[in-house]
């Protein structure tokens, strides 16, 4: 068998130095790029090498990140902000909690770079509150920061002042959508906000602010010591870099991996994966998370980078790789997906919050045998009327993986209907 | 508007409390700090999965049923679980031990099927397991 190498960038300290040590991190060019943007570089000059490493947003939306650091440094406002975004909740990713708890300087120096370069001189990372090991880490890591002198005021004497808060959130997947995760550190429910105005003009309590994920800015330290070039030769055209991604479901080896973009995703299951358990047949993989996308054996050579999957209505998501052997029902499946979304809806919109319910009604009649052939067009016509009319991410996303499995896994969804029967016995019809 | 945070505080409030919640007179009060209204505080101590407005157990399970750990038979322990309990979803133990509360992805899905009791995660479950694993928190102090 092939055996695929792993590329790291991101997860460079992961494993390697002890998380809890500001020394072992500093021992490994820690906070080398926060010195070198301080002493040789403008936060022009900051801004424009992110932009040409052509580094893009890892949360999931793949937005470019040196644009929108672009956006806010040239905001004019008193006030700005960075934020991490660390509250990770898609279904099947536990990527950046592998980030925070393995290497949580990476983040602390991804953001101070991002303050020096936007002018923000307060941060907040808003981590999940389930994350209890990820928030103590955090927390030891800008105490002993603030000790070093490399956060607070006037950090290695240059003028430059930031300092970092962790806000600790309390149970919300929609909080992971920008917006809705600015208004809880603002106190309040987790509910998105109508964009435009975007965060990087009009963000927290209204002034400019830089979002991003945990993963992308674990990247930026690399990109400033080693320079946008250096970045530029891993990956592919239009995604540029490694891509951090979790293994789980039905296969061999389940874990976190790092290769760089292009990297087929055959190569990430079946070499890396070492395959589908127990010698089975793959019957698809849920790529990208529960609000990702549905991806056949036939498609499994496809190389994961965003332009090659935006091919098959695909994207790398959040990174999560599920993968489901010839012994899974797409029905019981989708049903899963289905209750989570009807959970996380967070109300504030009617097509999301009847349509996820209905949603989960429906296929769960299907699976009990009481579903009706009429069923499966009133499904298709609701995500995509979800997909259209949906306030945030959440209501728009919601559908694809469900309405993926009805035109990929057609027949099976028919036999729970016209023969009352679930072809690998997983449902228990009626 | 204070730039200090309500849900932390609301956080606080509850970690007091041995019945882990929030009581109606401390989210009314911690609402006059932050200057909002007591409708909207409590709009947001219900919002959150995190927060409860009812007493529950000194131990708060909460166990994932997402595609993970539904794949590695996470129906087979939250069955275990509430058989163990003699209580269903956001139910509480008799004795005031345990309440049993359903989750959204953990974050463990590499050790499905998994489930967090208070701060502490738990992967890797099988239905045998449980039974000890409670034993063990009981004896435990919160």
């Amino acid at each position: 068998m092939k055996t695929i190498e792993q590329f790291r960038v991101v997860l460079r300290n992961v494993g390697l130095i002890d998380p809890e040590s500001i020394d072992e991190y500093i021992a490994h060019d820690g906070y080398s790029a926060l010195e070198k943007v301080i002493s040789e570089m403008s936060p022009e000059d900051v801004v424009e090498e992110v932009k040409r490493s052509e580094l893009r947003g890892r949360g999931g939306a793949g937005f470019p990140t040196g644009r929108k650091w672009e956006f806010t440094a040239k905001a004019d406002s008193d006030q700005k902000y960075i934020i991490c975004n660390a509250d990770e909740g898609e279904p099947g990713t536990f990527k950046d909690r592998g980030i925070m708890e393995g290497d949580p300087h990476s983040i602390l120096e991804g953001m101070l770079i991002a303050g020096y370069a936007t002018g923000a001189n307060k941060g907040y990372i808003y981590i999940r509150g389930e994350y209890a090991l990820s928030i103590k880490r955090l927390q030891k890591a800008i105490d002993d920061a603030k000790e070093y002198g490399l956060l607070g005021e006037n950090i290695l004497g240059s003028g430059f002042s930031f300092d970092v808060e962790i806000r600790k959130g309390a149970g919300s997947y929609n909080c992971g959508e920008e917006t809705a995760l600015m208004e809880s550190i603002e106190g309040k429910r987790g509910e998105p906000r109508k964009k435009p105005p975007y965060p990087p003009t009009y963000g927290l309590w209204g002034k400019p602010t830089v979002i991003n994920n945990v993963e992308t800015l674990a990247n930026i330290p690399p990109i400033i010591v080693n320079g946008a070039d250096w970045f530029k030769d891993i990956g592919v055209e239009g995604s540029r870099g490694t891509k951090v991604f979790n293994l789980m479901g039905d296969i061999n080896w389940k874990g976190v991996v790092e290769i760089p973009f292009g990297t087929p995703l055959s190569d990430i299951v079946m070499s890396m994966g070492k395959g589908v358990k127990d010698g089975k047949k793959l019957k698809a993989v849920v790529l990208g998370g529960v609000s990702g996308s549905l991806i056949t054996p036939e498609e499994l050579n496809t190389p994961v980078d965003f332009n090659s999957l935006a091919r098959i209505e695909a994207g790398p998501g959040s990174g999560s790789i599920v993968v489901l052997d010839e012994t899974r029902c797409i029905v019981d499946v989708a049903r899963d997906i289905a209750y989570f979304f009807r959970h996380e809806s967070c109300g504030k919109c009617t097509p999301c919050r009847v349509g996820t319910d209905e949603m989960y009604r429906i296929i769960d009649r299907i699976s009990k045998g009481e579903g009706k052939e009429r069923d499966i067009d009133t499904l298709e016509n609701l995500g995509k009327s979800m997909m259209l009319t949906a306030f945030c991410g959440l209501g728009q996303t919601a559908p694809n993986v469900i309405l993926q499995s009805l035109k990929k896994f057609r027949d099976e969804w028919l036999s729970h209907i016209r023969e009352k029967r679930c072809p690998v016995d997983v449902c228990k019809v009626s | 508007m204070k730039e200090s945070g309500f849900i932390e505080e609301l956080h606080e409030i509850q970690k007091r409390e041995e019945k882990n919640y929030l009581m109606k007179k401390d989210i009314v009060e911690a609402a006059r700090h932050h200057q909002i209204t007591p409708a909207r505080a409590y709009g947001v101590a219900t919002f959150y999965t995190m927060f409860s407005v009812q007493p529950r157990g000194r131990h708060i399970i909460r166990v994932c049923r997402n595609l993970s750990c539904h794949l590695a038979g996470a129906e087979k322990i939250v069955e275990k679980l509430k058989e163990t309990l003699g209580v269903d979803f956001g139910q509480t133990t008799e004795d005031g031990e345990f309440t049993l509360e359903e989750s959204s992805c953990l974050g463990m899905c590499s050790l499905s099927p998994a489930m967090m009791i208070d701060d502490v995660p738990y992967g890797n479950l099988t239905p045998e397991k449980i039974p000890e694993i409670l034993e063990e928190v009981r004896r435990r102090e919160k």
